[in-house]
């Protein structure tokens, strides 16, 4: 099966900040380290859905065109944590059948999304 | 408190209509780094932002007894009939799809209908919702 290139996405917390007032998100866990520490995270976390996102960024990047996502999901298993120094988020592909793209999406060496897969248009 | 077992089922009205605009899909691309043409397809995970509108109506209804900081976002999918473009006039509506109830912790599976104005179907938005019942 054919191989996708994988790319390195860096994310820091201003990006979350665009996100939150873009998506109408406004949870303080994505934004406030002193909100993040408070329900006992190590510090602030990318919204899941920002790095579901990134997923459907990089389909996009990788097919050179947008709007062939025709079904796109994962299970959010571990938080993406984003220190005031940013964090990066890799995502690399793999052609699982014509349409499919199984997709394995990590932060440092942790596994933060399950089973995510991408399902295109041909 | 656990939420009501006969919560599985039960659908939601529609949200109030949500306009999609060229700012709003701009700021959504920009913010994510998504590729993004005036005009062209919206981000693929766009309508989170219509679907998080009925999210947000079942996590407040207080029938419901969901405890709103107690709730974790455990999986999303969507399904596309077509993408989302600027000039849309869409309308969510969330049914409870399935609930179970495991030692405290309530996963509640929401299936949100996405509509345009002339009722067609554009996605569907598919979120687990994960409450930890407060002691």
């Amino acid at each position: 099966m054919a191989e996708l290139t994988p790319t390195t996405y860096p994310v820091t917390r201003a990006d979350l900040v665009a996100y939150a007032g873009a998506s109408g998100d406004p949870n303080p866990i994505h934004q406030d380290p002193a909100v993040a520490r408070s329900v006992g995270l190590p510090d602030v976390i990318a919204h899941g859905m920002y790095t579901l996102a990134l997923v459907a960024r990089y389909v996009d990047e990788q097919l050179g065109e947008s709007g062939r996502i025709v079904e796109l999901g994962a299970k959010f298993t571990k938080p993406v944590v984003v220190p005031e120094s940013g964090t990066e988020v890799r995502v690399e592909g793999t052609w699982r059948d014509e349409r499919t793209i199984a997709l394995r999406v990590t932060c440092g060496d942790q596994t933060v999304l399950g089973n995510p897969v991408a399902v295109v248009r041909a | 408190m656990a939420v009501e077992a006969s919560l599985a089922g039960r659908t939601f009205p529609p949200t109030t209509s949500y306009d999609v605009t060229e700012q709003a899909v701009a700021a959504f691309a920009a913010a994510t780094g998504t590729p993004y043409r005036s005009g062209g397809p919206a981000p693929a995970t766009f309508p989170i932002v219509v679907a998080f509108g009925a999210m947000q109506a079942l996590m407040v209804d207080p029938e419901v007894g969901i405890e709103l900081h107690h709730v974790v976002h455990g999986q999303q999918r969507f399904v596309h009939a077509r993408p989302v473009v600027v000039g849309d006039r869409l309308t969510a509506t969330l049914t409870v799809t399935g609930l179970r109830q495991i030692a405290g912790t309530d996963i509640i599976a929401t299936s949100s209908a996405i509509t345009d104005a002339t009722g067609a179907l554009v996605c569907t938005a598919e979120a687990t919702l994960v409450h930890q019942a407060g002691a």
